[in-house]
């Protein structure tokens, strides 16, 4: 449904001032936003190269193209540019740093000096991490496991890991700022239960950013300390205990699952409620949901430790919690299925990858419980199963709905239309290519095939083969929207206000909107979603 | 224990299967039977349904605690040895597995054990974490430096079977495999037989014992400085300080390696370190002779 006689507004931000020093020094949202945009990108495109060369690897059993460390050093670097530059960032940082303010109707985050600031901070600290690539690399694993990493590794760890703690400080800021913004900013008339779903999980993740992420900084100055002044804090030969740093660590990282996924959550809820022209069934269910996942995340961390010599009882503890965060999960699922029913449903490319995110996060979901099982984790943990599980939360899920997210707001944040046909396609290229990647995985985990292994017995190459032959079409899938994204932004039709006929503050402003976001404040007097009896305003 | 573990597995990929396609099914007949057929049109105002929330919340955790519970009972079985266990020892060590016969064999990479008998790994490390991981026997267990952790299987089919180390150490990680041989009880003898000019393990140890001079304070006659080790593993022994700890492989370890940590009362916190006298093998060899010490064993002095 192109705009038929959609008009660029003469003033909106991105021609509100020209030249380098109007984008590094912007103190608007949308402007931060973008500038979040290149850097993910960068990182995504980077982390997915390392991944090309991984799969390339493993297409043979022996360890043929690179030598063992250099393999090593390719999936630790794969997962720390997806897992702290890309994932974690990507959709808050870019969408909810553009849509926070614009959908609770206010004129940017609360704090648009701290705002650029978190920008900066990121690019800082992803520099050093930069720095302990190119200068040779990092050995570690994303995880950095002691002792390991204090008293064996012989690559750049400090560089690296003072990336991620610095990088951290940006997570923690726009955190708080979040939750400033949503508590105090709120236009007036839009009460808590009038908030769009994508702002009630961004709410919930900002929680997890302020409460889990001064851990890991934590945890990363414990392991600076041993390996620089041999403090031995996870080094028993000392009396250390190197099993206490894998508490710390997950006592983090595995929230830091759902900064992950809680923000992919909301960008679903927005997806489907818009390309249904449909409230989302269970509202408020779904809103506390995430608050749910958002608590209990912080009590399932021993679970990545079923393995690790801890005891019964605790691994029976942390197994029945990691149990009852799957039911807020599948209570989402089950909402956004029903949201479905008797809607009118467009198929247009974000719900595609609405629909696409539904399907895999479920079957990530579902594996998830044979991870929970303790006596089944014992076998398939460090195995491919988990391999593919994990992408299938973070790449089947995650990435999709931020592709999604992507393509239905790229009419706002760009004021115009990208390719249709292209973009349906390429989703469906990315669907299948996922899928070929990834599926194998399950296979190869459950026959034994361990993770992080340069060769493997031939046993396991059908199935290795066929995976590296996914990861080559979902890589041509994602270089796919770069190219028709980029050029909509030159020769793309004019979207107007409201492409997709769709409520939402944000579609009651230009495209793109202006500096300040309203020409005045809003004053909502509606529920979210709440659908006029016919679509006004999507034909410009 | 492998079929416990599998039909977990297989319960689990049917309830997978039939919930992806619950969803996938609907989503599919929904997004085809409810199409926008005009452009203006809106979906049907439903704002939700109380007991359709209350359904599949209550259904799910009903089948997750199930699985739970299927889950909990394969993991304290696993958990559990039965009492007579062949017992060996396990040092792991960039990047290779060492493993260490009672009756005095060493392997490297290869472990030989009989068809029918539970086997118990106890396990160590003398540098990073390292795994034992026989994806056929469906068992893991981390292997931590500073730590004994256990691991037991009964191998019931004679053949050659995967090791793999699962937790990533290094450089030469995906080289740091082996295999576990099992053998038929005859073919297991005459193997054992075969080869070994070392005594055994406890022997070993007694040898080690007697170098290190711990006899001249660990006496069997309790005139010695230091406490009687006759008859001690497994006991529960009071400390210095009230509390009560269990003799194990881990507190012999400690008590060699950190003698002021558990002092037992009625003993001076006079014993010295033996941190960087005694390596990994050697510490087993003394936990071995340890446990031979029992009043009708020919070790005992």
């Amino acid at each position: 449904m192109p705009s038929r006689t959609a008009l660029l507004p003469p003033h909106h931000y991105l021609n509100d001032g020209y030249g380098i020093t109007s984008w590094l020094l912007t103190r608007d949202h949308k402007r931060i936003a973008l500038l979040y945009l290149a850097g993910v990108t960068f990182f995504f495109f980077v982390g997915g190269a390392f991944a090309v060369l991984i799969r390339l690897e493993l297409a043979t059993p022996a360890g043929d193209l690179v030598n063992d460390e250099t393999y090593n050093k390719l999936f630790t670097m794969h997962g720390v540019m997806m897992v702290f530059f890309f994932l974690i960032p990507a959709i808050p940082s870019v969408l909810g740093n553009f849509l926070i303010p614009i959908m609770i109707g206010a004129k940017d985050l609360a704090f648009p000096k701290l705002n650029l600031a978190s920008w900066y901070i990121y690019v800082i600290g992803s520099l050093f991490t930069l720095y302990a690539i190119v200068s040779g690399g990092l050995d570690t694993g994303w995880t950095f496991y002691t002792p390991f990493s204090t008293i064996a590794s012989t690559s750049n760890v400090i560089p690296a890991a003072l990336g991620i703690f610095i990088t951290g400080f940006s997570s923690i800021l726009t955190g708080l700022n979040f939750i400033v913004t949503i508590h105090r900013m709120r236009a007036p008339g839009l009460t808590w239960f009038r908030l769009p779903l994508f702002i009630w999980s961004h709410y919930a993740t900002s929680l997890i950013m302020v409460l889990g992420t001064p851990v890991i900084a934590i945890t990363i100055i414990m392991v600076a300390a041993d390996r620089l002044f041999h403090f031995g804090i996870f080094d028993p030969a000392v009396g250390g205990d190197p099993v206490l740093f894998q508490h710390l660590f997950w006592f983090y990282s595995h929230p830091a699952v759902y900064i992950m996924i809680l923000p992919a959550m909301g960008v679903i809820s927005e997806l489907v409620a818009a390309f249904c022209r449909k409230q989302v069934f269970g509202y408020t269910f779904v809103a506390f949901a995430s608050l749910g996942i958002a608590v209990l995340g912080f009590l399932v961390w021993g679970h990545h430790m079923f393995v690790a010599g801890q005891s019964v009882y605790a691994a029976l503890v942390f197994s029945i919690l990691s149990f009852l965060v799957a039911i807020p999960s599948a209570v989402k699922v089950f909402n956004w299925t029903a949201t479905m029913y008797k809607g009118s449903i467009a198929w247009e490319t974000p719900m595609l990858y609405a629909i696409g995110f539904i399907g895999l996060f479920t079957i990530g979901g579902l594996t998830g419980l044979f991870l929970a099982a303790v006596g089944l984790d014992v076998h398939v943990t460090d195995t491919y199963f988990i391999v593919a599980h994990f992408h299938y939360i973070m790449v089947g899920g995650t990435i999709m709905a931020y592709l999604g997210g992507l393509h239905y707001w790229w009419p706002k944040i760009s004021g115009r239309l990208y390719n249709e046909r292209m973009a349906k396609v390429s989703a469906v290229i990315i669907f299948i290519g996922f899928n070929l990647t990834f599926f194998p995985q399950f296979l190869l985990g459950y026959l034994g095939m361990p993770r992080r292994y340069h060769a493997y017995p031939p046993e396991f190459q059908v199935l290795n083969v066929l995976s590296s032959a996914g990861a080559s079409i979902l890589g041509v899938g994602y270089l796919i929207p770069m190219v028709y994204l980029m050029w909509s932004l030159r020769y793309g039709k004019l979207a107007g206000s409201n492409p997709w006929g769709a409520v939402g503050l944000e579609w009651n402003t230009t495209s793109p909107p202006p500096t300040a976001n309203f020409a005045e404040t809003p004053i909502v007097t509606w529920a979210a979603y709440e659908y006029p009896t016919t679509v006004e305003g999507h034909v410009a | 224990m492998a079929a416990r573990v599998d039909s977990l597995y297989f319960f689990l990929i049917g309830l997978t299967v039939f919930f992806s396609l619950l969803i996938a099914g609907l989503i599919v007949t929904y997004a085809v039977r409810f199409r926008r057929r005009t452009p203006d049109s809106i979906g049907a105002v439903i704002h939700g349904g109380l007991m359709l929330e209350v359904t599949w919340s209550v259904i799910p955790f009903l089948i997750t605690m199930g699985i739970f519970f299927w889950g909990a009972s394969v993991f304290v079985a696993m958990s559990r040895p039965p009492d007579q266990t062949l017992n060996v020892y396990v040092v792991g060590k960039q990047w290779m597995w060492k493993f260490q016969h009672l009756d005095g064999q060493r392997e490297i990479n290869e472990l030989h054990v009989p068809v029918g008998r539970a086997v118990k790994l106890i396990m160590t490390s003398e540098d990073v974490i390292h795994d034992v991981y026989v994806p056929a026997f469906r068992v893991k267990a981390d292997v931590i430096p500073g730590r004994y952790t256990h691991l037991w299987f009964e191998p019931t089919k004679p053949g050659t079977y995967h090791l793999f180390c699962a937790e990533y150490c290094g450089t030469r990680h995906s080289g740091m495999i082996g295999q576990i041989v099992v053998m038929e009880p005859n073919d297991y003898q005459s193997w054992l037989s075969g080869g070994t000019e070392e005594g055994s393990l406890a022997s070993a140890g007694q040898k080690l014992f007697a170098d290190l001079a711990c006899n001249t304070c660990h006496r069997p006659d309790a005139q010695g400085r230091g406490p009687v080790l006759q008859n001690l593993f497994g006991k529960t022994v009071e400390l210095a300080s009230g509390e009560r700890v269990v003799v194990d492989e881990a507190y012999i370890r400690e008590s060699i390696l950190n003698p002021m940590a558990k002092v037992t009362l009625g003993f001076q916190p006079i014993m010295p370190t033996f941190q960087g006298l005694v390596n990994e093998e050697g510490l087993l060899e003394l936990i071995e002779y340890v446990k031979s010490l029992k009043q009708d064993n020919p070790n005992a002095q």
